[in-house]
């Protein structure tokens, strides 16, 4: 895609390997057909996710909005597979979950660096794991790799900090970190939970503009979790909204203005009634 | 810093300052040599004694060592298979703790029946009785890895050994290092337990004889060779645990400028 941004791009240090075949791509990355989360059994039984029906296509970007406690994360984690649907089918890349078709890269909700590993190290592990990257790990590591997971580092102001251990950063400084383990790798599929929560608004516009660029350059599938309309509005191609739990999707709107956005579209009379109306729509799921 | 300084200071003049106390309670209250020899004599007759002792020093460390190694070996590998299956460590973690309250010298007489006296019920016991800590230790830290943890490598696609390496190994290794210590120490004692016993070599042997030739102060001589490796081995393992495990601890030093 283009790079007409008018704000100078900061440059993801990135050399393409070999991509999902393109056959994938064109199938819709995630597809959740009626899928719905029960846990536990009985008296004990929570339901975090009503039937649920969401299609996304390749390439798009899409932000989850909706209270806390709708089951958000839960979707993020059927998708990735780290949960099954307890009833219903989830598919990425056109196969079922387990399938692993599409790359995945994923940003908790709560950083979950590895506690004996530098930053360096934990924003490496999918390089570690991950094909094609993993065949060459042992040679690139101390080289190539290296490089690359400073570079990323740097873009996102942890440049010093790629030797610390993760109790010695702040929350926000791990959540960047948290970031770069989810974009390292070049994911075909991106599963960002609420990644810019604990950061102040210089520097998540910052992580906004980085983010921007990376999807516009790289055109990866996105689905991001937020609690924030304006990053919703600002980053995404699409927004759905979610009722409060046990959730499902109420609303499903297109984003319509032109990307690149510039941070100053925030404050455009546009922006500002999209976000009012999301706004009243999460307002009414919340009472509901 | 100063205040290491300081720690170290105190815990060596208290040694220290035990022996002085020793060798002047033996002085004042006429002690025979034949109960409580004093320190200078054991010292003198460990550094007249040395080339008899020697081998049986050789004997104990590697009989320990030996027993050890194994112990370790087994102790993981049981400690993996219990850890990260979640029957496994049902059924068998209170088995396991049952058994690690058997007392282990018990089982000594039944190695002796078995292989005669000498090097391999020694050997045999310094393994049996630390593989038990090992393989609780862990199972533990395996068994209580977050699963957060996990769930990090699962959405890269790892496998159940790539997890088992990335995630909980390294998440076991504090509870590893912190068994590593005691077993070192138990290894010591069991070998020790078996020479003396049934054994014709090492500190245990040496200790045994020289008490029923009322040779006092060899006695002591061993009892303090034996104090010695013991602390020896265990600072090694301690300094392991704290050079690897460090993060655990999370090295707490703020700079005071
Ligand atoms: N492991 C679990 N066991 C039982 N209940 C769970 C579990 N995980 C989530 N839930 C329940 O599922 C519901 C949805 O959780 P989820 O984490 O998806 O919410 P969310 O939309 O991400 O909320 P937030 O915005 O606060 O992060 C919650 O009500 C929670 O109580
Ligand atoms: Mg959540």
């Amino acid at each position: 895609m283009n790079m007409t941004s008018n704000i100078p791009a900061p440059t993801l240090p990135i050399a393409t390997p070999e991509t999902t075949p393109a056959s994938v791509r064109a199938r819709s990355a995630i597809e959740l057909q009626a899928a719905s989360v029960v846990f536990g059994t009985g008296e004990t039984a929570v339901t975090a996710l009503s039937p649920t029906t969401l299609k996304m296509a390749s390439g798009e970007f899409l932000a989850l909005v909706g209270p806390s406690g709708c089951g958000k994360s839960t979707i993020l984690k059927l998708v990735s597979n780290l949960i099954r649907p307890s009833a219903g089918v989830v598919l990425v890349g056109g196969r079922e979950a387990a399938a692993r078709k599409l790359r995945i890269g994923m940003a908790f909700q709560n950083p979950t660096m590895l506690p004996w590993l530098t930053i360096e190290q934990n924003v490496m592990m999918p390089l570690k794991i991950v094909e094609p990257f993993k065949r060459s790990y042992r040679q690139d590591k101390k080289g190539a790799f290296r490089d690359r997971v400073h570079a990323l580092l740097k873009q996102v102001g942890l440049g010093d900090f790629a030797n610390h251990f993760p109790w010695q950063l702040s929350g926000g400084m791990l959540q960047r970190s948290n970031l770069c383990r989810a974009l390292i790798h070049e994911p075909d599929l991106l599963l960002l939970d609420e990644p810019f929560g604990a950061l102040d608004q210089f520097t998540r516009e910052e992580l906004w503009q980085i983010m921007q660029d990376l999807y516009l350059d790289r055109a990866p599938t996105v689905l991001l979790v937020t609690h924030d309309l304006r990053e919703a509005g600002f980053l995404a191609s699409r927004i759905c909204v979610m009722s409060a739990r046990p959730g499902r999707v109420i609303s499903d709107e297109p984003v319509t203005l032109p990307q690149p956005r510039d941070i100053a579209t925030i404050y455009s009379p546009e922006f500002v009634e999209m976000t009012q109306n999301l706004r009243e729509m999460i307002a009414q799921a919340r009472s509901s | 810093m100063s205040d290491n300084l300081r720690t170290r200071f105190l815990s060596t003049s208290l040694i220290v300052g035990f022996f002085l106390l020793w060798e002047v309670l033996c002085i004042i209250l006429n002690v025979s040599d034949l109960v409580l020899p004093r320190p200078s004599e054991i010292l003198v007759t460990m550094y007249n004694r040395f080339p008899v002792l020697w081998p049986h020093i050789l004997q104990t460390l590697s009989t320990t060592l030996i027993g050890f190694a194994f112990g370790v070996t087994i102790g993981v590998a049981l400690g993996v298979i219990v850890g990260t299956s979640k029957v496994a460590y049902a059924v068998a973690y209170p088995l396991l703790v049952g058994f690690s309250s058997i007392p282990k010298v018990a089982v000594v007489p039944i190695f002796v029946l078995w292989f005669g006296s000498g090097t391999t019920p020694a050997i045999l016991t310094a393994m049996v009785i630390c593989v038990f800590p090992i393989v609780v230790n862990i199972a533990t830290g395996l068994a209580t890895t977050e699963p957060e943890l996990e769930d990090v490598l699962k959405t890269m696609g790892a496998s159940r050994s790539e997890i088992l390496w990335n995630v909980g190994l390294p998440r076991a290794m504090p509870y590893f290092f912190a068994s590593l210590k005691v077993a070192i120490t138990l290894s010591f004692v069991g070998a020790v337990l078996s020479e003396t016993v049934a054994s014709n070599m090492g500190i245990g042997f040496v200790m045994m004889t020289a008490s029923s030739n009322f040779q006092v102060s060899l006695v002591f001589a061993g009892l303090i060779l034996l104090a010695l490796m013991g602390v020896i081995l265990y600072a090694i393992f301690s300094l392991l645990e704290r050079r690897i495990t460090g993060w655990a601890t999370r090295g707490n030093d703020i700079a005071i400028t």
